[in-house]
């Protein structure tokens, strides 16, 4: 049961991180970001051009990683998703441009990095055994990492100038900008923040689960499942949709197994369920 | 003066007429040189987006590179005429609606020639319309139910887990005694088949079968969870049934990460580089039907393939070891027969007989197969090549053949 466990917890380090830029997104801006997993994906692919490919090292391909999502999130918030969004008042209009960036973003992957799924040498060799628990040292420090940069996130929300600017801006649009936080600038250093946390958990895990260019889909869903289970647009809620998430999967996976695959099937029974008592997630209120 | 600038007129407009006759005749002879050879097209239907995108893609890259490097020789005689060849490509993005919209297209382009669908779903899904619209097929799916009569348009592209399954495990059995097996699937009908095949041919052959019912999603990116209670086990064999090789690596790592010791192997051809990328020295070891080809058995002819294929694409892919024959087979039986160009019941006719030599293996040879399995004549001869995977490439274990 111990190997459950930790299996659980990893798994959720993982998912939390995938979740967090995708709530941060939708917090700021009401937007459902579909384009989250390939925005993944191409973090996993420019890790591995940079760390596999180059031979570079692998801080250098992660930061590399974030800085190339940040800039692609804020040219997309700052020409597509603001000027949608000025435009048009039906809410499914930013919806439709976020699925049309999903597609166009699985294209343009697929045309650069082929069709092969990809990896990288582990950043670091061998396994801990215990009577217990076995565990790859490089799952480990992955895991830490994720635990690190999820606490770094948090702090840097609750404290700095531009993450109090984003928790009033996600809080009420109009007070914020009455109060005089600028909507456009905030906005957009929002959803580069969102999609440089994509970026860089996608480069973050190229080193123990590889990256294909078709993944971006399933990705998105399982980061819109965390959030439906933490409550859309609440940092903690993506933290405990991620946590649940995994140790649901690595729970389910062992003690259903003789049944076949019905984890999943449990999984979204349980959801539905839980959704139809609780439709604004665990902690679904706004942000702040 | 004006004798002279008559003079010099004449013959600079005689130079230009000259330049633009040679320049029509130039135009002229290619364009007619051009006009000489008629198109044949040939379709593919199957998946080459999304992350089973590998195996349809690898199938398009391979009639691409042989059709051009078939075209780029002067076209295809079949009968009095010579053909250049034109691939016609449909992604059906594994959906076998697609895919029926796919076969559709292909119908209304008048082609009677399709590799594909990849996967069983689309294959059973598109057999109506191939059979309607005078339509041959070459699906890489293993339902024997598209093979047996009265189904007769199906043509297996590939050896089937049926086929290759009771071979290997025989093998390690004999060889590496194996007694204990333990199987793992996606949950998904093709991986599913080829699991509940394989654990038959497990049974029949005298296995013990420790694992039966285990799956995934196949969208999983971590398979520790997956291959936990699996591992306890202690199978002296882990079958990665159907696996895709997007998978293979990431399950290979998980399995021996966990401490696992026996032996994996899988029945669907796979690729050193994203072995090698995805689990490196892990997957020493790995058991698989390795492609229609490795380097003991390859002719001149498969080297340049694999070259022209790496030039044109920047990497080869090696599942087209065995992808690069479907085209082959099409366009030998057509050779073979010339009426069939538009007629799939005098290509049926000919592949009861049909024979050539095989251009890309030593030793073989190019013949329609499958009597055991299918009553008919409904697979194409390839090499069952079983290899195992060693520092980032496939070593030959044994070479088989299906009746």
């Amino acid at each position: 049961m111990e190997q459950v466990i930790a299996n659980g917890l990893y798994l959720g380090a993982q998912y939390a991180l995938i979740a967090l830029g995708l709530t941060l997104i939708f917090a700021l801006m009401n937007v459902l970001n579909f384009a989250h997993g390939q925005m993944y994906v191409l973090g996993g692919f420019v890790t591995y051009s940079i760390y596999g490919q180059l031979k570079l090292p692998f801080a250098l391909a992660l930061v590399c990683s974030g800085v190339t999502l940040a800039i692609i999130g804020a040219l997309m918030e700052k020409f597509l998703f603001r000027t949608v969004i000025r435009r048009s008042k039906r809410e499914e209009s930013t919806m439709l441009l976020a699925a049309a960036t999903a597609f166009f973003l699985d294209a343009v992957i697929l045309l650069l990095f082929g069709e092969k799924q990809r990896g990288v040498p582990k950043i670091v060799s061998g396994v801990f055994v215990s009577d217990w628990v076995i565990l790859p040292y490089d799952r480990i420090v992955v895991g830490v990492i994720a635990i690190l940069m999820i606490a770094a996130f948090v702090l840097y929300m609750q404290y700095s100038k531009p993450g109090r600017a984003m928790r009033a801006l996600a809080q009420d649009r109009i007070a914020a900008q009455l109060m005089g936080v600028k909507v456009d600038r905030y906005s957009m250093i929002g959803f580069a923040l969102g999609a440089m946390l994509a970026g860089v958990v996608g480069g973050l895990l190229v080193s123990i689960t590889g990256v294909n260019s078709g993944i971006g889909g399933p990705i998105s869903i399982k980061a819109f499942l965390m959030v439906m289970i933490g409550g859309a647009g609440v940092v903690g809620g993506a933290i405990a949709g991620g946590f649940i998430l995994g140790m649901m999967e690595s729970v389910g996976l062992t003690v259903l197994r003789e049944y076949g695959d019905v984890t999943y099937l449990v999984i979204f029974a349980l959801l539905m369920v839980f959704l139809s008592i609780r439709p604004n997630g665990l902690m679904g209120k706004p942000w702040g | 003066m004006g004798s002279e600038m008559i003079n010099r007129r004449s013959t600079l407009k005689s130079l230009a007429l000259g330049a633009v006759s040679v320049l029509a005749i130039a135009a002229g002879g290619t364009l007619s040189a051009q006009a000489e050879n008629k198109e044949l097209k040939i379709g593919f239907v199957g998946v080459t987006s999304g992350p089973a995108a590998a195996w349809g893609t690898s199938n398009v890259r391979s009639m691409q590179t042989r059709a051009d490097w078939i075209n780029e020789t002067g076209g295809v005689k079949i009968g009095g005429d010579t053909y250049n060849i034109t691939i016609v490509t449909f992604d059906d993005q594994k959906d076998p609606k697609r895919a029926i919209a796919g076969m559709e297209k292909m119908a209304q382009e008048g082609i009677h020639y399709v590799v594909g669908p990849n996967v069983d779903d689309g294959a059973a899904a598109v057999r109506p319309v191939a059979e309607s619209k005078g339509i041959i097929y070459f699906p890489y799916a293993f339902p024997k139910s598209l093979y047996v009569a009265p189904a007769s348009n199906a043509v297996l592209g590939m050896v089937a887990n049926y086929q290759s399954g009771p071979a290997i495990y025989k093998y390690l059995m004999k060889n590496k005694g194996v007694k204990k097996v333990a199987f793992i699937a996606a949950n998904e009908s093709d991986p599913l088949s080829q699991r509940d095949s394989g654990v038959a041919a497990a049974k029949a052959l005298g296995l013990e079968v420790v694992a039966e019912t285990d799956t995934y999603q196949n969208d999983t990116r971590d398979f520790t969870p997956v291959l936990t209670p699996i591992v306890q086990l202690k199978p002296d064999l882990l079958v990665l049934s159907g696996v895709a090789p997007a998978n293979a690596p990431l399950l290979i790592r998980a399995a021996r990460e966990l401490g696992y010791q026996g032996l994996i192997s899988a029945e669907t051809a796979q690729d050193a580089t994203v072995l090698q990328e995805g689990a490196g020295e892990l997957a020493n070891g790995f058991i698989s039907v390795g492609g229609a080809s490795t380097p003991e058995i390859r002719t001149p002819m498969m080297k340049e393939f694999i070259d022209r294929y790496t030039k044109k694409f920047g990497e080869y892919n090696d599942e087209s070891n065995t992808k690069v024959y479907a085209l082959e087979y099409i366009i030998e039986t057509l050779k073979a027969n010339p009426k069939a160009i538009d007629n799939v019941d005098e290509f049926k006719k000919t592949m009861d007989t049909f024979s050539a030599p095989n251009p890309f293996a030593k030793g073989s040879t190019l013949k329609y197969v499958g009597m055991t399995s299918f009553g008919q004549k409904r697979q194409v001869s390839v090499p069952m090549v079983v290899t195992e995977f060693k520092d980032g490439a496939f070593q030959t274990l044994f070479v088989g053949e299906v009746d």
